[in-house]
């Protein structure tokens, strides 16, 4: 860094639109759909269900923007005690 | 036939009642019939703005829920003749605003003003969307800042689902009026620019209404700053917007900050 730099300050605006015009090509698409994260939320949890009993809090399912693209990160933990199938259980 | 106008944002505190206030007064002026309509139940203000805050005795739900006429709720300013305000209500609860009603009482202004400005409460919950409901133009109130464009983007989203002329397959026809806007900080692009903000929005521009102390000034003595100081800059700008919005091809002229010298020195790029 050059003793310029200190005195140059690079301006903010730039920054303020481009990361509105991500933000919003993002909001325009998913317009008027339900929330994508919550329907992948509820029937990720209904085919698990079929399978294992877990509790709804032990579902994490997030979605990660970029700018050329996305990652869905889905986390489920499967208590042990609970892990029993319904098989099994039944 | 009057023409039903929404001022509306999403955002709150970008300058609604004010440019309701300011732009009514400014159409008033010409001598056209003018209404504007609170639609912030609970957290009225445009009666402050208009000075007129000692005569409400009734208001918008009064004539919703047929406790008072429309002639009887309605207050006439004291400065021009042809300007009137329905102040919203300050203790009901919002739910007190019912669609039907609200068409009514829009049906019935429409057939005696020729212009009828609705000022949108923030958000965009019952009150907004009522507010907009029957506009057959929207202002857009927005400043040039990240959140406020994007909150003009959701309205402007809602502008064209939600409203009676979306729904009948017409559009209900926006403009963009840029607020607070500092000519000064956008040259060193410290601010969104009008381009920035108009590329974005991808709206046409009613006015931009530059940054302005006259502003606070017209708000504290209770007057439309285009009544009070209309040879100030914002409310040259005021009245410019209003000629537009009354259908004159105006161009709009960007306030322009020459560089400083200092800005030079340190070399500040402008956006």
């Amino acid at each position: 860094m050059s003793i310029l730099d200190l005195f140059k300050r690079r301006t903010s605006a730039p920054v303020a639109r481009e990361r509105l015009q991500l933000l919003l090509a993002y909001e325009r698409q998913s317009r008027g759909q339900p929330d994508l994260v919550s329907i992948l939320r509820e029937e990720i949890m209904a085919v698990i269900a079929k399978h294992v009993q877990i509790d709804q809090d032990y579902l994490q399912v997030s979605m990660d923007r970029g700018a050329t693209m996305s990652t869905l990160e889905i986390d489920i933990q499967i208590p042990n005690k609970s892990a029993a199938p319904l098989a099994m259980a039944g | 036939m009057g023409k039903v106008v929404v001022v509306t944002s999403g955002k709150g505190g970008v300058g609604k009642t004010t440019s309701t206030a300011a732009l009514g007064a400014a159409v008033a002026k010409t001598g056209k019939k003018v209404a504007l309509v609170d639609f912030d139940v609970g957290l009225r203000n445009l009666d402050l703005i208009m000075g007129a805050e000692r005569r409400v005795v009734f208001d918008l739900v009064n004539v919703i829920q047929g406790t008072a006429k429309l002639s009887q709720a309605l207050i006439r300013d004291k400065r021009l003749e042809t300007l009137y305000l329905l102040p919203a209500s300050q203790t009901r609860d919002k739910d007190a605003l019912t669609e039907e009603g609200v068409a009514e009482v829009i049906a019935r202004l429409r057939s005696v003003f020729d212009y009828v400005f609705c000022d949108s409460p923030a958000g965009i919950e019952r009150g907004a969307q009522l507010a907009m409901r029957f506009a057959d133009e929207a202002v857009i109130v927005t400043n040039p800042e990240v959140s406020s464009v994007r909150d003009s983007d959701r309205i402007i989203g809602l502008l064209d689902a939600r409203t009676m002329k979306a729904e009948q397959g017409e559009l209900v026809q926006k403009h963009v009026l840029v607020t607070r806007y500092d000519a000064a900080r956008a040259a060193r692009g410290e601010m969104l620019s009008i381009d920035d903000v108009l590329e974005i929005l991808s709206t046409p521009l009613l006015g931009i209404i530059p940054e302005s102390q006259d502003v606070l000034r017209a708000s504290n003595l209770g007057s439309p700053v285009t009544l009070s100081e209309p040879l100030n800059g914002a409310a040259k700008a005021y009245l410019e917007a209003a000629r537009r919005l009354e259908g004159e091809d105006l161009p709009v002229v960007v306030p322009f900050e020459r560089k400083g010298f200092l800005d030079r020195l340190l070399g500040r790029r402008a956006a």
